[in-house]
């Protein structure tokens, strides 16, 4: 291989690396919201991507689009993550951080289980829209599928949209001062049972919300919300709880990391990820942007 | 830890005499369930010395199960057995020397990274066994003997006899159980309790917070080692999942469970949750489902895990002492 | 939601034949002068990654039971269901429950290798007489084999020689290797070498991706940069529909060949969509085998589970029908085991995918198709590999 070829497989493989980690960023955020503002370890974070996945695929099928299946599903998640925080999630936050793990774990095998029962346990597959079908060649024997920067294109914009959020609406105003004083808020006046409520459930479509965005790349299987919980969590970590930007770039560590090492480091591939979390936690306990305390 | 213990004094040795009588009446496999079950307390209670009494939340506690699981492996020859006596306090010791190493880099962090930091490590250790042909790789190995308790040519017991396996569990668990009620009476275990309410006190106070938690520490993964080379003396077999975030996830749930703090908590959550899978997995192939809902219902309704032990108030959240 | 229907109905089916059974065996049990029942052990995954394959395996697995009046060698059955999820570090104890706790007869199981594995051993221990259904661990008929201990699936190393042979006889000569990072990639890749070596071949790369990660873009750059002449996979489940997708649209299926072990194509069609058309892979079934045994199973099954048969419902079939032959040969006598073990490595069993025996280590001395996907099916091709045994490496019965 000449150089110059060599450097166009070294941007190529960048490019992986930075569109998978902005995936990884649409189901971190939701985690490091739920957690850095409400305070909750949300083992079942996973289970929401995998019902996303599932929900896409099986209204795509219904309508024929999976537009309209997205168009369809986010409310629904809307609506059960506002129904889970009504009915188990509100008494967690009182509640020492283990029991909130031990309720999770409980939500993942329930989730796991109905998903079992609803949609069985098959392998399934969503086509991907029309549209953005196609591929854009990058060398004579590989080209980049369009749906993927269309993804990538979709997690900056959701990025931008939490960020305008958080920082310049008064809703998300709300929403960080309820995260360094729950008391002081609610002193204001303000109902921060109702803030809660509506934080978890966009948590919940978040996560959701990637998984349907995400089937047509990434399948729909059994077990499949597992895998991408772990990684989440290792996200959060590694920018610092409750920091979207610090989830923004973590998620751009991991995804470049997990690529690069693939490529670089096969034999200890498996362990880049943690080989990298380790050393940042290391050099800053607290994650990169995280609020030191204990 | 030792309130409310008059209230029930009789229990304790109700409870012993049944565990040292029950042989007699059980099985092949009640004996080897419950075995198991003892394996597992023990390997719950070691998690229980960092969850409930220093207040370290590990999610990587599995990596120290399998350095004890895999040390019995590689000590063992082929196809002989290998010496108890030798290989036991090998494998406690690699894995107190891995928890060595490994808490100097962890418990730099605490809460939420703490526990992050351990799962990293642990998924490091899984990842590596299971590329790794020298240690038989993602499908596992088998250990062919049972280790060999003779001592100068006499064997008090024999490991591969179902009854004395059993005895040995039970005496393993009941050892556990012993030194770690004798840790936690002494002044060491009063600091680690002042670690878990309030780390920046303790060291305010003059104490070297970090040397008593790499401690704590360094005698959690020994012990769990312990529990890992007794699973995989059982049935002779050793996979990468003994490393696995599933394996370091059930045992949290046991000490959870079974209320975290109270040193014979975790055992009653190792004996809750096998037998509730047992139990429902027999009834429905849908078992998931109830024991999803049953630990839910559990968190809902007992606030202190099943051992009840800790003080309602002890529960709540103070912001001065977040645990996790 | 016709889907949620289908889950439904095919439920109810299975309901209905578990009452049915109990209704059945409950009151024999306490008749006196009956002659004792075979029990067997079931396990298999019912939950988690391999939910799918291991309720094919069993429903198949009874179908065969069925068909010869629910008996075998004339005694009655009894079912003991044991859900493995898949995860070896139970593997032991639970295949520990179904020998000790219940004492079964026959141990049957499973899908994953981990878990077989550990099922070997606990066999092995109690000298319990064990029938793998799926797993392909090369080892559990090569260095870990034993007379009690029998394979109706296929050894990894099968598939993939058979593969290797095939190109090799294209003369193609520069391959790379793709899978996961773990034992049974390995094994499939090892055989593929070996045919493709054998043919004059070379794997001048393999590329494995940490188990069950299934991001493959990296390595799909690599392969682009590699330029190889053909790519041979190794992959099952939904890392099978991912790979075969990014592979289509990463535009590599225009210029390098995509072939591999058949599970990268079975019960995976539908999802992979137009990706997987055209695609050769290679295994113990196919579809259109033309064979009479072959289509009356396929109806069968489907009337009696609801769904189309694959070749994990074949496996499970061929389990029963191993069984079948083994105890009739002992009228039902379980404990005539040399007996048993002797007709059991006897049987030619009349299998969907054509007849095959047993090698002297137990695993299938079978034909291995050559299959293209056309639709939804897996079309039969050629005989890729004409009875082809495992090498059976390190087996002390060979």
């Amino acid at each position: 291989m000449s150089s110059s070829q060599a450097v166009l497989f070294f941007f190529i493989q960048a490019l992986n690396g930075v569109q998978l980690g902005l995936l990884l960023f649409l189901v971190a955020s939701g985690l490091t919201l739920i957690f850095g503002i409400m305070g909750v370890i949300n083992l079942a974070h996973g289970s929401f991507y995998m019902l996303g996945a599932y929900l896409a695929f099986s209204f795509a099928e219904i309508s024929g689009s999976l537009w309209l299946a997205i168009l369809i599903a986010v409310p629904l998640t809307v609506l059960l993550g506002l129904a889970l925080e009504f009915l188990l999630f509100r008494f967690l936050y009182a509640r020492d951080h283990l029991y909130q793990v031990l309720l999770t774990y409980g939500l993942i095998l329930v989730f796991e289980e109905l998903r079992s029962l609803l949609f069985g346990d098959d392998v399934h597959g969503v086509a991907v829209p029309d549209f953005l079908n196609f591929s854009i060649p990058l060398t004579d024997t590989l080209s980049y599928p369009v749906y993927r920067l269309f993804l990538s294109a979709v997690c900056l914009a959701v990025a931008g949209g939490l960020y305008l959020l958080i920082q310049r609406t008064r809703l998300g105003m709300t929403i960080r001062a309820g995260a360094v004083n729950r008391e002081m808020v609610q002193s204001l006046g303000i109902d921060i049972g109702l803030l809660y409520r509506i934080v978890f459930a966009l948590g919940v479509a978040l996560a959701a919300f990637a998984g349907m965005i995400a089937a047509p790349v990434a399948s729909v299987f059994p077990g499949m919300g597992n895998q991408i919980l772990i990684i989440s969590f290792v996200i959060v970590v590694i920018g610092g709880i409750g920091s979207i930007k610090g989830a923004f770039l973590g998620s751009l560590l991991i995804g470049l990391a997990d690529t690069f090492g693939q490529v670089y480091a096969p034999e200890t591939a498996g362990m880049t990820v943690y080989m990298l979390m380790a050393a940042v936690l290391l050099w800053r306990p607290a994650g990169l942007f995280g609020r030191a305390r204990t | 830890m030792t309130r409310r213990l008059s209230a029930a004094s009789l229990l304790p040795s109700l409870v012993a005499v049944a565990l040292v009588a029950f042989p007699a009446v059980a099985g092949k496999f009640y004996l080897q369930l419950s075995s198991g079950i003892m394996i597992m307390a023990i390997f719950a209670m070691s998690l229980n010395l960092l969850v409930g009494c220093t207040g370290l939340v590990s999610l990587g506690h599995a990596a120290f199960f399998g350095v004890g699981a895999y040390a019995l492996l590689l000590l063992s020859p082929q196809y002989a057995p290998a010496s108890l006596w030798l290989t036991l306090p090998a494998a406690v010791g690699a894995a107190a020397l891995a928890a060595l190493a490994i808490g100097l880099l962890v418990l730099r962090s605490s809460g939420v990274y703490f526990i992050m930091a351990t799962l990293a490590f642990a998924q490091m250790f899984f990842y590596y066994a299971n590329g790794a042909k020298w240690l038989g790789g993602s499908d596992g190995a088998y250990i062919f003997a049972k280790p060999d308790a003779a001592l100068f040519s006499v064997a008090p017991f024999k490991l591969a006899d179902n009854t004395h396996f059993y005895y040995v569990a039970l005496a393993l668990m009941a050892a556990t159980y012993g030194l770690l009620r004798l840790l936690l009476r002494a002044p060491f275990g009063r600091v680690l309790e002042g670690i878990r309410v309030n780390e920046q006190r303790m060291r305010s106070l003059g104490f070297a917070t970090f040397r008593y938690k790499l401690v704590s520490f360094v005698i959690a993964g020994g012990l769990a080692g312990l529990a890992g080379y007794l699973d995989a003396a059982q049935f002779g077999f050793v996979n990468p999942e003994l490393f696995g975030w599933r394996q370091s996830g059930t045992v949290l749930m046991m000490v959870i469970l079974g209320g975290a703090g109270a040193v014979h908590g975790p055992i009653l959550g190792a004996v809750a949750l096998v037998l509730l899978q047992e139990v429902l997995a027999d009834a429905t192939r849908h078992w998931l489902l109830p024991m999803g809902l049953f630990i839910i219902l559990a968190v809902l309704a007992l606030p202190g895990g099943l051992a009840g032990l800790r003080p309602p108030r002890a529960m709540r959240r103070r912001p001065e002492a977040r645990r996790v | 939601m016709t889907k949620a229907t289908e889950t439904a109905s095919r439920r109810r089916v299975l309901a209905g034949l578990a009452a049915g059974a109990a209704a059945g065996f409950l009151p024999a049990r306490f008749a006196i002068g009956q002659q004792a029942k075979v029990k067997l052990g079931l396990m298999l995954p019912y939950t988690g990654t391999y939910a799918a394959l291991g309720k094919n395996i069993d429903e198949a697995f009874r179908l065969a039971l069925a068909e010869k009046g629910g008996r075998l060698g004339g005694r009655e059955v009894e079912y003991v269901v044991l859900d493995d999820e898949s995860d070896p570090a139970k593997g032991a104890e639970n295949a520990n429950k179904l020998v000790s706790r219940d004492k079964v007869d026959v141990l049957i199981g499973t899908v994953h290798s981990g878990v077989a594995m550990a099922m070997v051993k606990v066999a092995t221990d109690n000298d319990s007489l064990l029938i793998i259904p799926n797993a392909g661990a090369d080892a559990a008929t090569g260095p870990a084999c034993a007379p009690n201990i029998f394979r109706t699936s296929f050894s990894n190393w099968q598939p993939g020689f058979a593969m290797g042979k095939v190109a090799a006889a294209r003369g193609q000569k520069r391959a790379v290797a793709v899978s996961w990072d773990y034992a049974a990639g390995h094994e499939s890749i090892n055989g593929f070498k070996e045919g493709f070596a054998a043919g004059g071949g070379k794997v001048e790369n393999e590329l494995l991706l940490p188990f069950p990660q299934v991001e493959f873009q990296a390595i799909l750059t690599q392969i682009a940069a590699l330029k190889p002449e053909l790519v041979y996979t190794f992959f099952a489940g939904g890392g099978a529909v991912k790979f075969v997708k990014d592979y289509a649209a990463a535009g590599l299926g225009n210029s390098v060949p995509l072939v591999g072990a058949g599970f990268l194509t079975d019960g995976t069609l539908a999802a992979q969509g137009a990706a997987a058309q055209g695609l050769e892979t290679t295994l113990h079934y196919a579809d259109g085998l033309d064979l009479p045994k072959d289509k009356a199973f396929r109806a069968a099954f489907k009337k009696a589970a609801n769904r189309e048969a694959d070749v994990y419902a074949v496996q499970g079939y061929d389990t029963g029908q191993l069984l079948v032959a083994g105890l009739a040969a002992v009228k039902g006598e379980v404990t005539a085991r040399k007996e048993l073990i002797a007709a059991m490595e006897k049987a030619e069993i009349d299998s969907p995918r054509g007849k095959f025996t047993l090698s002297k280590a137990h695993n299938p001395v079978q034909d291995i198709y050559l299959r293209k996907v056309q639709g939804l099916e897996n079309r039969y091709v050629s005989v890729a590999a004409k009875a082809l045994a495992d090498p059976a490496r390190g087996c002390k019965m060979v």
